[in-house]
């Protein structure tokens, strides 16, 4: 019964969030409450030699200067650092100890009776350090990347670059029609809206209650406990509302570190809000120095792959993903050979943004497919059809859907590519040239370990509840949606409770794996409720229900009703009633097998329209359809926002958005979002959104993929792909500016 | 941001004594660029006067068939004025290329003319600066240099003036009226700003106990043929990688006069009065137009990144000439050039 799953439902915190009543960390408030500033390293490199802090100290107002000289304790072991999604090495330990790994470091805090007066005391304290050589350039470290290895088995380091397949060099040289190109992606940040803050309350007996701008509450929950040595249950951590994170929330940041050092220091509730510049000095999207080559038969067939890639990362730890292995995924190919390096530079650690590493390898194999195409005088689209493949080729396993020819069809139809003319520069409005591209988007669909617990009330009403987090997604809507669904209510009837580290466990929400597997959850403890209600019905004297099976019967309309025959029915409140229960409470857990017989994906197709100004080189992008095939849409609304925003961010990756570093100060200098550049309302104009039908009853009950990442994926080369096609120019480095045109 | 005083005067003559008096001190009006300066400690001024009361909020005829515009007039009023988009079109959509509508609403013309580099050295206390901090260097000449000056720069500072309105106003002749405390004085708007020389900490003429109470506008328009266009790297809100300001009075298929303004490559709002008389008499024609680019540009130097601004600046410069004379001017709600 779906009344609510697979509509345009609004946000459920829609209305909270535009009159400003949905409340963020930063705006928690507690009796007492003392408000922080950090102070940034200056330097890139090197040792903290003095920190005067006298000046700061006599600002009235200030409460205490907290430096890795005076804080509270803090655990020793790298173990207590480590995060459930940390990467190997040893994680960044802020106000530890007088080591300065990157510019903008927190080196220490301020902590005052108004935020106003920490801000300036900041600016007082002074600091002097003993300054060693730094190096921010990826390509003057990359000599110096060290390759990783790829283990025979896969789960020592699922990131790894996948096996070779076949024996791509002889492939290569053996093949009709070659292509090679060298890609590069600059370091991009995530810039979510809401600021980085923590506001911990300092509550009797020591206890934290900590309101932080988080992707996964119980994430933090236990690196809080671990790294201050606290118990689990003096913790408690909530992130009701999350202003955009895109995957810089999903590891712990420093600043509720510092934001607990700092309470326990003081003994009362201390609030930290991160600056602009200082979330410069969180995680990033790698810069990726990328060459490909493919190898191609003359009829268009792909005979061998390699995929070589080059990531940044910091000093301390080995953040990457499987970057390279997704072009030997996404297209049939007999020999395919990947290699990843990583090159340290004296940087944060790098992170997951947006679908992270399919977002800049798919941009890099995409354009190379395209250059292959026209190399090859074949139809963009005919290529990649001929070169579909209907398996997983890295586990050899069939798809459990892959609508993707459909996504190439529709989108193809809906944007009018059979009007393309292929030559490039042959397309012109006036003194613009038009430019047509197009690109193949990929991601997985990925399933989580998650427990759900519904508390049904005999009035009818719902609450559910998950320690998962909403980043801006539409958790709460379609929580309430699978949930009002499942339990046969009125969606104005269920209560979502998310966001908070006391709730059922829920990983970090990321990797688009919270839509699938927070709704098959709720099925999962839904069917639980029902079969308890069952119990209940079949007490009643002469039961309608007396000898249904669980599976016999359903929630509908408030009743418990037969699914063969509806005038059987007991009514949720009888039930309840009778059994002279006031209400049903399940939780239930639900596991995935991810190496099940088919292999799960989601797909994209991305079509782009730019009009170049032949003169001047200003591109324009004027249309984009973006054709997804993700299994079973959940809410078309805020699934069509989370593909616009994916479409809107790839506009941003190909044209504007990179982070500029200086050298010499190791330092980076457009650390705020008028000087990084991001696509403003004119950057925007005809997005198309099309959701392909992908019925899937192999992944999971529900048929639910999942589609945070998919929207950006490929997005970047469908218009880098349209600018080659107007102007007859190739640039292969984001973003494409208007002196790149120029070269 | 430091601590600082703050006092609201209401009349001009209570403003300069209250800038003349030590300690160092700031006049705010719109705030959209001191607050954020002094939020990166770029800006420490110990006073804060406040001017948004003081009666400079009219736009007047000024007698000579000109427009006085108060220095309180917000940079909104002045873009939307009809007399300002029916007499002076090139100001209006000058102003309207630049920032957004909740900046506009804020902004003073006044602070317009005064507001600071977008250098991100300059932006930043962490690194070195000559115009913030005088003899401390400049990482920016062979740092990240992409936005910087092609024209007019010297070895201590290429930052640019970041004004697409002062642009306008420099090819239109404006006038600033500044009141200090020796009285009025009148300055052309071309040498209002100044170049950086040896003291890239002093952006302007004006002195430091001085006040703009008006921009006065000549009687000449150019509402005919006129342009403002403005490349940047996004189609909106973003300081000019180059923008050209153009303005042709037409004698029949002849250029009687012509004026031409450059923003987003120099210390000031760049014009060059003897390649403007390169068309004084001549056809529009692309070949003029690219002689006076030429000749605009003839001494340009680039530092590396920003090398692209001079070929960008020719190709702008005979665009916005042949906007001009085909009276097609870059509309700034439509991002297409014309």
């Amino acid at each position: 019964m779906t009344t609510y799953i697979g509509t345009a439902t609004s946000r459920a915190d829609g209305y909270a969030k535009v009159t400003g009543a949905a409340k963020y960390a930063g705006e928690f408030d507690a009796t007492a409450l003392a408000h922080a500033s950090v102070v940034a390293s200056t330097i890139a490199k090197g040792r903290i030699a003095r920190i005067d802090a006298n000046e700061a100290l006599s600002v009235r107002g200030v409460i205490s200067v907290l430096t890795h000289q005076n804080r509270p304790r803090m655990a020793s072991d790298d173990s207590a650092y480590k995060d459930d999604v940390a990467p190997k090495g040893s994680p960044f330990r802020p106000l530890y100890d007088d080591q300065i790994w990157f510019s903008g470091q927190p080196v220490a805090l301020v902590v005052a009776e108004e935020a106003e007066i920490a801000r300036f005391a900041a600016s007082l304290v002074r600091v002097d350090y003993n300054q060693q050589a730094h190096v921010t350039h990826l390509y003057r470290q990359r000599e110096t990347a060290f390759a990783l290895e790829s283990p025979t088995d896969p789960s020592q380091n699922p990131f790894a670059p996948p096996r070779p397949r076949g024996a791509a060099e002889p492939a290569l040289a053996a093949a009709e029609m070659r292509h090679s190109g060298e890609y590069y992606v600059p370091i991009q940040h995530h810039n979510p809206m809401e600021l980085y803050a923590s506001t911990v309350i300092f509550e009797s007996g020591g206890k934290l209650k900590i309101y932080d701008k988080t992707q996964g509450v119980q994430n933090v929950q236990r690196y809080v406990c671990s790294v201050l040595g606290m118990e689990s249950d003096d913790v408690r951590v909530l992130s009701p509302y999350v202003g955009g994170a895109f995957g810089s929330g999903l590891r712990p940041q420093y600043e509720v570190v510092l934001a607990a050092l700092a309470a326990r220091a003081l003994k009362r509730s201390v609030r930290l809000v991160l600056t602009r510049r200082q979330m410069y000095g969180l995680g990033y999207r790698p810069a990726m120095i990328q060459q490909i080559e493919l190898g191609a038969n003359a009829s268009g067939t792909l005979d061998a792959i390699t995929h070589e890639a080059i990531t940044v990362t910091s000093q301390y730890e080995d953040f990457h993903r499987q970057e390279t292995g997704w072009s030997g995924l996404l297209y049939k190919c007999a020999n395919a050979r990947y290699a990843h390096k990583l090159a340290r530079l004296d940087l944060p650690t790098s992170c997951d943004m947006r679908a992270p590493s399919a977002a800049t390898a798919v941009y890099a194999l995409e354009c190379a497919m395209d250059e292959l195409a026209v190399a090859l005088k074949l139809d963009p689209i005919e290529l990649r059809l001929r070169c579909y493949s209907d398996r997983d080729q890295h586990s050899d396993r069939p798809y459990s859907s892959k609508s993707l020819r459909d996504c190439y069809r529709q989108g193809a139809e809906a944007f009018g590519w059979d009007q393309r003319n292929s030559e490039p520069r042959s397309m012109r409005d006036g003194a613009e040239l038009v430019g047509w591209g197009m690109a193949t988007g990929i991601w997985e669909a990925l399933q989580v370990p998650i427990t759900v617990r519904i508390v049904l009330t005999a009035n009818g009403h719902a609450e559910v509840s998950c320690a998962t987090s909403d980043i801006g997604t539409g958790t709460y809507t379609i929580m309430a949606q699978v949930a009002a669904d499942m339990l046969g209510l009125p969606i104005e009837n269920i209560t979502i409770q998310l966001g908070d580290s006391t709730l059922p466990q829920s990983p970090v929400e990321g990797g688009s794996w919270i839509a699938a597997s927070v709704s098959n959850g709720i099925a999962t403890t839904s069917k639980a409720v029902r079969e308890e209600l069952l119990r209940l019905a079949q007490q009643m004297p002469n039961s309608p229900l007396a000898h249904a099976t669980p599976a016999e019967v359903m929630l509908a309309d408030g009743k418990l009703v037969s699914k063969r025959d509806g005038s059987r029915a007991v009514s949720i409140a009888e039930a309840m009633q009778h059994g002279g229960v006031e209400r049903i409470n399940q939780e239930r857990s639900t596991t995935f097998e991810h190496a099940g017989p088919h292999a799960h994906n989601t797909h994209s197709a991305i079509f782009a329209e730019v009009k170049v100004d032949e003169q001047i080189g200003v591109i324009r992008v004027t249309r984009v359809v973006s054709a997804v095939a993700a299994g079973r849409i959940l809410n078309t609304k805020t699934a069509s926002s989370q593909i616009m925003g994916g479409v809107v961010w790839g506009i941003g990756m190909a044209l504007h958005e990179e982070t500029l570093i200086d050298h010499k100060f190791g330092r980076i200098m457009n650390a705020n979002i008028a000087e990084y550049h991001v696509p403003v309302n004119a950057d925007v104009q005809d997005v198309k959104v099309i959701f392909v039908d992908e019925p899937d009853d192999a992944i999971n009950p529900l048929g639910i993929k999942g589609l945070g990442e998919i929207g950006i994926v490929g997005v970047a080369s469908a218009i880098a792909n349209a600018v080659y096609h107007a102007t007859g120019k190739r640039v292969r480095d984001l973003p494409i500016t208007v002196d790149k045109l120029q070269r | 941001m430091n601590r600082f005083s703050y006092v609201r005067v209401a009349s001009v003559a209570e403003a300069v004594r209250e800038i003349a008096s030590a300690p160092p001190a700031r006049f705010i009006a719109g705030g959209t660029n001191l607050v954020d300066l002094m939020k990166y400690n770029v800006e420490r001024p110990e006073r804060v006067i406040d001017i948004t009361r003081l009666p400079l909020t009219a736009i007047e005829e000024t007698g000579e068939g000109g427009l006085r515009i108060g220095a309180l007039v917000t940079n909104t009023e002045a873009a939307y004025d009809p007399r300002i988009e029916s007499r002076y079109p090139l100001l209006s959509s000058a102003i309207l290329a630049g920032a957004s509508p909740q900046l506009r609403n804020a902004a003073s013309v006044g602070g317009n003319l005064l507001q600071r580099t977008r250098c991100y050295y300059f932006y930043d206390v962490a690194t070195l600066c000559n115009k913030r901090e005088p003899g401390s260097g400049c990482p920016a000449i062979d740092g990240i240099n992409r936005i910087h000056a092609i024209l007019g720069a010297s070895p201590h500072c290429i930052a640019t003036h970041p004004s697409d309105m002062c642009v306008a106003l420099a090819a239109l002749e404006a006038v600033v009226r500044v009141t200090g405390p020796q009285g009025e004085r009148n300055i052309p708007f071309q040498d209002f700003h100044r170049l950086p020389g040896g003291m890239p900490e002093i952006d302007t003429n004006l002195a430091r106990d001085e006040i703009i109470t008006y921009i006065d506008l000549p009687s000449k328009g150019f509402a005919q043929n006129y342009t403002y266009l403005k490349l940047r790297d996004r189609l909106s809100y973003a300081f000019a990688l180059v923008s050209v300001a153009a303005a042709l009075e037409m004698d029949g298929e002849q250029i009687k006069e012509a004026r031409l303004a450059l923003g987003g490559v120099a210390h000031k709002p760049w014009r060059d009065i003897a390649a403007e008389a390169l068309l004084r008499g001549r056809e529009p024609s692309a070949k003029n137009f690219a002689a006076v680019a030429s000749k605009v540009l003839a001494d340009a130097k680039g530092y590396g990144s920003n090398d692209f601004k001079i070929d960008l600046a020719r190709r702008a410069i005979v665009r916005a000439l042949s906007q001009a004379a085909a009276r097609t001017p870059q509309s700034q709600t439509d991002k297409r050039i014309t």
